[in-house]
């Protein structure tokens, strides 16, 4: 089955890890996943919402994060997610990667700070 | 590929609807909260989202499984699609039910014959020691018996390479007594028979090695189906006791019901053990099977190995007395080797063999037929899909997944006729079973289903699947989208290449057809020459009598006398035209020979003591000399009458008359010089078949092995029947003892022809089939071609054209296909004509009448199956036909 590489596909890696981020802290709803995203990329990653929820099973269905039903502030259903425990650990390594891949970019792009 | 997730994703769906439209409804309602009017706060709502029905496309393809939810589209499609068509649904369905259940049910009879193991503990580790290359009818030899009693004991006392030796035999006895008295199929084992087979008792308990004294047996144990039909289910044990052959026998165990005994295809009514004798046992009756199941660590190799080590000792220590140098010499030089036993023995396997591979061959080119059949109808059918396809094709829909598309329809095709066919094939297995059993001889075979028979099953579904639904599908893969939607589905002329694939079904059908009728007319030919065939002696108004007075306590040297005064009783009856006794009953098997000197001619004859109304009896002149007379006693010169292959043989022609031959000595049997005193012409000794061998027939009243118990062959025009119960009736009043069992002849004879029968009546059929499923065929096909040249036809009618001369348009197309066909199918029953040539009997398998009779009656079905198709072409009203355009 051959896939079209798609905005996701290409940034898959990273929607992963601020998802996984966003739900450091504590629980949180797909909508406010969402919005947290957007809030945070300055609306550059997530070109609409729709686009999270893919992810959002894909990292359930990897074990590092976890849903339930609940209900919002404003009093509505909403399916919640949170971090596992491997969810968490692989966060770590991420954000690990992740800072070693910046470097890494940043020693080519600017080798005179050197 | 995850199961778990496959199971659950719609589940999985219906969850992520619910959450985007939880996530609808918080965006919306914050986008209310911001001010936005309600419908713009949604709309709104819904742009943030995007498409949410690609969302949940998205997330149902992460947790599908591609190829297994197409497949699953396609079936379903399929079954779709064939409802819609029942009647084309049933027809395929149907036709493939009748060849996969006929391939099945023949395949099932193969496997319960040859490729069963028998129903005993770790079989494949039994082994059967024998001669080998056989004894070379040395000696007396029973059925399954391959070596004598004192060789057997010497295996059992030294061999090491088995953990566990026995061996068996099978007889008919008789148990009860007086009119009671029934024949029972006799099991004889050896003690350790039933431990080593690792057999466990149903009831009771089995044979253990103390039960296997000195004679006569005490102990017995009964079969379950005798146990069942002729005990009633009777507790085994003290109280349970059957008088067998006179002496009275203690049944204390049942064998369990799926134990036959080791001959596969019979079945056994009691087994008992073979004791030991007063005398000393005889050392030239090849009774016994020895066999012996291999220690863990040893194999059939190694087994061989030893048995041929002990060889030497064995036969130097049992060479029987009283026979020959030459005799002797041979016996010694015989060799043991260890064979696979896993099987057991079957005299099946011989009989029916090369008959069976034939019928599976012939039954393959029934489904061969069948799905050339389907596959021209698929053929069809896609053609009128072509529209659809195309459609589908310029959607962008892959010629791939079309293939697939249309495989699956056949695959639910093959499936459904395979099902229904090895529900048949159960019920025709039953009836092939019930057709090979013969009056004498019920066949007992496991017929149900193993994993062998569901695997050819699923292996011929998958080839007949894979037969008539490739090349359809494949073919309408290749339609061009833009020309097939341009043509309308209607050319002006048939375009040669298009129909070229149904023209080859045609030509192959017609070829095969040919072949399975030239086959069928062969065997039915064979059959009938076989009924027909005049063994040079009456078999018509023969009844045959077997008479037993063991029981009557007569001495020995008045049996001769006794059967004498019997034989009168029985001439005497009213109805009886004569009757004579004979020791051995010629065409249905049975053989006696010994060696003989004539002059310096050394060589073998058959030897038969007659009474002095036989030759009369069986309605055998005798050409040269006289046959026998009263004159000819115990006391008398020994004289004998010979037969003309006999004469040519060992006299090189020269008259028989006055000269003398001198039996070799044998056990029973001293060597004995008689004169020839006539010439009989020749007949069939022990069967149909078969060259006739050099035959003596010596008086009865010089018969030097006289038994207590005699044959009669008894000529009358009464039916066998009622002239047996008179015969009966007459000798039961004067004689209780005597055991009577009656035959008529002629049946008798034609029971040994099963085989050749089942042949020529499953062939026939098949072949029948055959030409019927190529007639449907050659039918469809120029329907098919006439319709699709309706305009063309039209056409030519609008210009002048004679009716006549469209039906022969149509009907010279159907001639070219059929010859094309019928030389093809000529050349391939030479080649195939081959394989049967030891089935037949009387013809050449390249028999042209044959061929010719079967390309005529193909011809005669095909004008048939395309005049009526011709006929409606000719019928067609131009104007209608070209209106249509």
């Amino acid at each position: 089955m051959g896939k079209k590489p798609t905005q996701t596909d290409i940034l898959q890696g990273t929607l992963d890890m601020l998802i996984l981020q966003i739900l450091a802290p504590g629980a949180a709803h797909g909508h406010a996943i969402a919005h947290a995203i957007e809030r945070r990329s300055e609306e550059v990653l997530l070109v609409e919402h729709g686009s999270l929820y893919p992810a959002l099973h894909r990292l359930e269905d990897r074990g590092w994060i976890a849903s339930f039903w609940g209900t919002s502030e404003n009093n509505r259903k909403a399916r919640y997610y949170r971090l596992t425990a491997t969810g968490r650990r692989q966060l770590s390594a991420e954000m690990s990667r992740w800072e070693r891949v910046v470097r890494a970019v940043n020693q080519v792009l600017r080798p005179a700070e050197r | 590929m995850s199961w778990r997730r496959f199971l659950r994703r719609r589940w999985w769906d219906d969850e992520r609807a619910r959450e985007i439209a939880a996530y609808l409804e918080n965006e919306t309602a914050d986008n209310i909260a911001r001010g936005m009017p309600p419908a713009e706060a949604a709309a709104a709502a819904r742009r943030k989202f995007g498409n949410p029905g690609l969302v949940r496309e998205e997330i149902y393809r992460m947790n599908t499984i591609g190829w297994l939810e197409s497949t699953w589209q396609d079936l379903r499609y399929g079954a779709r699609a064939l409802r819609l068509s029942p009647g084309f649904a049933a027809v395929a369905i149907v036709s493939l039910a009748l060849g996969i259940g006929a391939n099945t049910a023949i395949f099932q009879l193969l496997d319960a014959v040859r490729l069963r193991s028998l129903p005993v503990q770790n079989p494949q580790e039994l082994a059967e020691v024998k001669i080998a290359g056989g004894n070379h009818g040395m000696g007396m030899n029973q059925q399954y018996g391959e070596l004598t009693r004192p060789i057997w004991q010497l295996i059992h006392d030294k061999q090491q390479a088995f953990s566990g030796t026995f061996a068996w035999s099978v007889n008919r006895r008789y148990v009860g007594q007086g009119s009671e008295m029934r024949n029972f199929r006799g099991l004889w084992v050896s003690g350790d028979f039933f431990r080593v087979l690792g057999v466990r008792p149903w009831r009771g308990r089995l044979l253990l090695p103390d039960d296997a004294g000195a004679c006569p047996v005490t102990h017995a144990v009964a079969s379950y189906s005798y146990w069942q039909s002729q005990m009633a289910g009777h507790e085994p044990g003290p109280g349970t006791k059957l008088v067998v052959n006179n002496d009275l026998v203690e049944i204390v165990g049942v064998t369990p019901p799926e134990f036959f005994g080791m001959s596969v295809g019979d079945n056994f009514d009691i087994a008992l053990p073979l004791c030991q004798p007063n005398e000393e046992l005889r050392r030239d009756i090849f009774e016994v099977s020895v066999m012996g199941r291999l220690k863990p660590r040893s194999s059939l190799a190694r087994a061989s190995a030893e048995m041929e080590t002990l060889s030497p000792g064995i036969f130097e220590a049992t060479v029987s007395p009283g026979r020959d140098t030459k005799w002797s010499e041979t016996y010694k030089h015989f060799r043991l080797a260890a064979y696979p036993a896993a099987q057991g023995v079957s005299w099946l396997r011989e009989s029916y063999d090369s008959s069976l591979w034939l019928l599976l061959g012939i039954t393959g080119l029934v489904l061969l037929i069948a799905c050339a059949n389907l596959a021209n109808l698929m053929l069809a059918r896609a053609s009128a899909r072509e529209r659809e396809l195309a459609v589908r094709l310029a959607l962008g829909a892959s010629r791939a997944r079309l293939v697939r598309q249309l495989l699956a329809e056949s695959a639910l095709l093959a499936a459904a006729g395979t099902a229904l066919g090895v529900a048949l094939a159960h019920s025709l297995s039953g009836v092939l079973v019930w057709a090979i059993s013969t009056e004498g001889s019920s066949v007992n075979l496991n017929t149900d289903m193993d994993w062998r028979v569901l695997l050819f099953a699923a292996g011929v579904a998958i080839l007949t699947c894979a037969a008539f639904g490739v090349l359809p599908a494949l073919r309408s893969s290749q339609t061009q989208p833009a020309a097939a939607m341009k043509a309308g589905g209607r050319g002006t002329t048939a375009g040669r290449e298009r129909f070229s694939l149904q023209r080859l079904m045609v030509v192959t059908q017609i070829s095969v057809s040919l072949v399975l009728l030239v086959a069928a007319l062969l065997f039915v030919r064979s059959f009938r020459n076989l009924m027909t065939f005049d063994p040079g002696m009456r078999e018509n108004g023969i009844t045959t009598a077997f008479l037993g007075y063991w029981q009557s306590n007569l001495p020995p040297q008045r049996w001769a006398e006794f059967q004498r005064e019997l034989l009168d009783e029985v001439r005497a009856t009213p109805g009886v035209l004569d009757a004579a006794t004979t020791t051995n009953t010629p065409l249905t098997g049975g053989s006696w020979g010994h060696g003989v000197r004539v002059g310096q001619v050394e060589g073998n004859s058959k030897f038969t003591w007659v009474s002095p109304a036989y030759f009369n009896t069986m309605g055998i002149s005798v050409v040269r000399g006289r046959g026998f007379n009263q004159n000819d006693t115990a006391a008398s010169t020994r004289v004998a009458v010979v037969n003309q292959t006999f004469a040519r043989k060992l006299l090189g022609g020269a008259d028989p008359i006055g000269q003398t031959l001198r039996t070799g000595q044998e056990p029973n049997y001293p060597s004995t010089v008689y004169e020839i005193v006539g010439v009989i012409p020749d007949t069939q000794y022990d069967d149909l078949r078969g060259e006739t061998p050099p035959m003596t027939f010596a008086p009865a009243t010089q018969f030097p092995a006289q038994g207590p118990w005699t044959v009669m062959m008894i000529h009358s025009n009464a039916p066998s029947a009622a002239i047996s119960a008179t015969v009966k009736r007459g000798l039961a009043a004067g004689h209780p003892g005597v055991i009577m069992e009656f035959g008529d002849f002629q049946k008798q004879i034609r029971g040994q022809l099963t085989p050749e029968r089942l042949m020529a009546m499953l062939s026939g059929f098949f072949g029948l089939l055959a030409a019927v499923l190529a007639m449907v065929g050659l039918y469809g096909v120029i329907s098919f071609l006439v319709a699709r040249r309706r305009n063309e036809i039209g056409i030519r009618l609008a210009l002048g054209a004679e009716r006549g001369q469209v039906v022969a348009m149509v009907m010279r197309e159907a001639g070219r296909l059929l010859l094309i066909g019928v030389l093809t199918g000529a050349a391939l029953s030479l080649l195939a004509g081959r394989g049967a040539r030891s089935l037949l009997f009387g013809l050449k398998p390249y028999d042209p009448l044959t061929l010719g009779a079967a390309a005529l009656l193909l011809a005669i079905i095909a004008a048939a199956a395309s005049f009526l198709p011709a006929r409606r072409a000719s019928k067609l009203d131009p104007m209608a036909a070209l209106r249509d355009e």
